[in-house]
């Protein structure tokens, strides 16, 4: 028999209405591995103790609602350690908010309480969500449970890590340019990243905020949906989010027209995870799917578009910790020198790097070469992806473009930044986009998962669902 | 391209202070990233699309009391790194010297 904490969400939720375990003893499995395993991974900064109130109501609710009580009823899960729990650390990854005690839920937190699910505990993360590894946390890298030697992605590594390894059955992490879904792809999960506005992100710490989306990280399609279904919804507390309906809706259809833009895979990919690609196409095509060239020419540049405004909304944002009211915090003798001193020692080098490129591009000798110019290429961008889909129903190209790499290979911080180079479209167009695992490649004889990635116009989560689905069963998942 | 000089102007207006020996490897890591991301400037596009009107607009809720005065106090008092009652304390910022 499959140990609990292997479960899907669904056949957890399924198993606990026919009362084969307690929700009890799935946590205690989930919680068991967790501390078994954590050591060697360090997914998780901090495992929660059991909350036996929690756990109690959630079976009893259980025992009571039957197949009424929400699917994630008694279901543990692991959250990112940027999204807020009432009385918990949320670090975001630093030391800059190393004893910072969140005073409130984040919404997705109360929307997941409100389903009765149970928080494991809080993941690893690259410092305040800016990296592509896990390695930029405060706390020490986490590994990937494929191959040790190497990063699960990032930023949302640790949650990516937590869910391949079994410690959790499914988890939130969050995406500004693929902090999702290029973890999924490097470890072998479903990852996906909302429509802007989808998901409340009161709660969330800041990094680009006209980028951020939260979103779940799951062991297949069906859980990742069940996930984000429980949490998307208009917030009066983020005036971001979108009402249901806002973009045209559009029907899915039975065999997709599956856009491939060719033109960006001809360099800079892995040979065999492109081989991999192609074979997932043909799978596709031989289910009755049909493959149509697009030509995305801005994508070209999205990337460096994407490291011009990031890194603009990162120095706003971050200008908040100052060291006055909560988080680190260091005295000298002027104010100046609070600020300087809490700042300095408060945040990490990746950090320092991404305040200071976005002061240089938001100054007002570059702001036009830069920033302004980045802006109006997201609006071609934009529009670029707007036609694709006036004759393709999604958009597919790999998540990354090679295997999770070792750890400390990319010590260079552009070398890093191009990891981003095909997720961060989605971030810039606003579109939702869905990590599936595509297969293996192998690696020093071991077996690398690798991901295919799908775009869909705004608001068409669902269309990403189906053809995610077609994806899984087209391997035999 | 950038210069620790720079660098340092940069860090001040962002309230970082950093030691020289950091200021030149930051300008060397700078002039990497901004040769990647420089190649914007070689796009070419219409004033039309650098003017146009963004695709979301601000919403604003209605006025009111969302909750109950004080019911956050202590919570958020809780994080002050330093206090005096409810109150923050902070560095006296106007001199009278």
């Amino acid at each position: 028999m499959t140990k609990l904490n292997e479960l899907t969400i669904a056949e957890a939720a399924r198993a606990l209405r026919a009362r084969e375990f307690t929700v009890q003893a799935l946590w205690d499995a989930c919680a068991a591995a967790a501390a078994a395993r954590n050591p060697e991974l360090n997914a998780f900064l901090e495992i929660f103790d059991a909350d036996d109130a929690a756990i109690a109501a959630a079976q009893k609710r259980i025992d009571t609602d039957g197949s009424a009580a929400p699917l994630l009823c008694g279901i543990p899960l692991a959250m990112k350690d940027n999204i807020l729990i009432e009385g918990k650390i949320a670090s975001a990854g630093s030391r800059m908010l190393e004893n910072y005690r969140a005073t409130y839920d984040a919404t997705v937190v109360k929307k997941l309480k409100e389903a009765g699910a149970l928080f494991l505990g809080r993941t690893n993360m690259d410092e305040f969500a800016m990296g592509s590894s896990t390695e930029h946390s405060a706390y020490g890298p986490t590994k990937n449970p494929h191959d040790t030697h190497r990063v699960p992605g990032g930023s949302s590594g640790g949650s990516a890590a937590a869910v391949a390894a079994h410690l959790a059955i499914a988890a939130l992490g969050s995406d500004t340019g693929g902090s999702i879904r290029q973890p999924a792809a490097h470890t072998g999960l479903v990852g996906l990243k909302p429509t802007y506005g989808a998901v409340s992100r009161s709660g969330l710490i800041a990094m680009g905020s006209s980028l951020d989306q939260i979103g779940p990280l799951a062991k297949t399609v069906e859980d990742a949906r069940l996930l984000y279904e429980a949490i998307a919804g208009r917030d009066p507390l983020d005036a971001t989010t979108i009402p249901a309906g806002l973009y045209p809706a559009r029907s899915i259809p039975e065999k997709f027209r599956i856009g491939v833009p060719r033109h960006l895979l001809e360099k800079g990919v892995d040979a065999d995870l492109r081989a991999a690609f192609d074979a997932s196409l043909e799978r596709l095509k031989d289910a009755g799917h049909t493959l149509i060239d697009i030509e995305l020419p801005m994508s070209a540049y999205a990337l460096a578009a994407y490291y011009v405004l990031m890194p603009a909304e990162v120095s706003t944002n971050l200008a908040r910790l100052d060291g006055i009211r909560y988080g680190h915090a260091v005295r000298g003798e002027t104010l100046l020198d609070d600020y300087l001193l809490s700042r300095t020692s408060g945040f990490g080098k990746e950090t320092l790097r991404r305040i200071l490129l976005g002061t240089f591009v938001l100054s007002s000798g570059y702001i036009d070469a830069y920033y302004y110019k980045a802006d109006a290429a997201r609006r071609v961008l934009r529009r670029e992806y707007e036609k694709a889909f006036g004759k393709a129903d999604i958009v597919a190209f790999p998540t990354t473009p090679s295997p999770a790499f070792a750890l400390g290979e990319k010590s260079d911080p552009l070398s890093m930044y191009l990891e981003d180079i095909f997720t961060a479209t989605a971030n810039l167009t606003g579109m939702p986009a869905l990590s599936v695992p595509m297969g293996f490649v192998e690696r020093a004889g071991k077996q690398l998962p690798i991901g295919m990635h799908f775009t869909a116009p705004n608001q068409a989560e669902d269309t990403l669902f189906v053809l995610g689905t077609a994806v899984e069963k087209a391997r035999g998942a | 391209m950038a210069t620790a000089e720079e660098v340092k102007k940069l860090a001040a207006l962002a309230r970082i202070s950093l030691p020289d020996g950091e200021l030149e490897k930051f300008a060397s890591e700078f002039d990497a990233i901004l040769a990647y991301v420089g190649q914007l400037e070689s796009l070419d596009i219409a004033q039309s699309s650098a003017k146009e009107k963004p695709p979301l607009r601000n919403v604003m809720r209605a006025d009111g009391a969302p909750h109950e005065g004080g019911v956050y106090t202590e919570k958020l008092a809780a994080q002050f790194p330093a206090r005096d009652g409810d109150a923050l304390s902070v560095k006296q910022v106007i001199r009278h010297d």
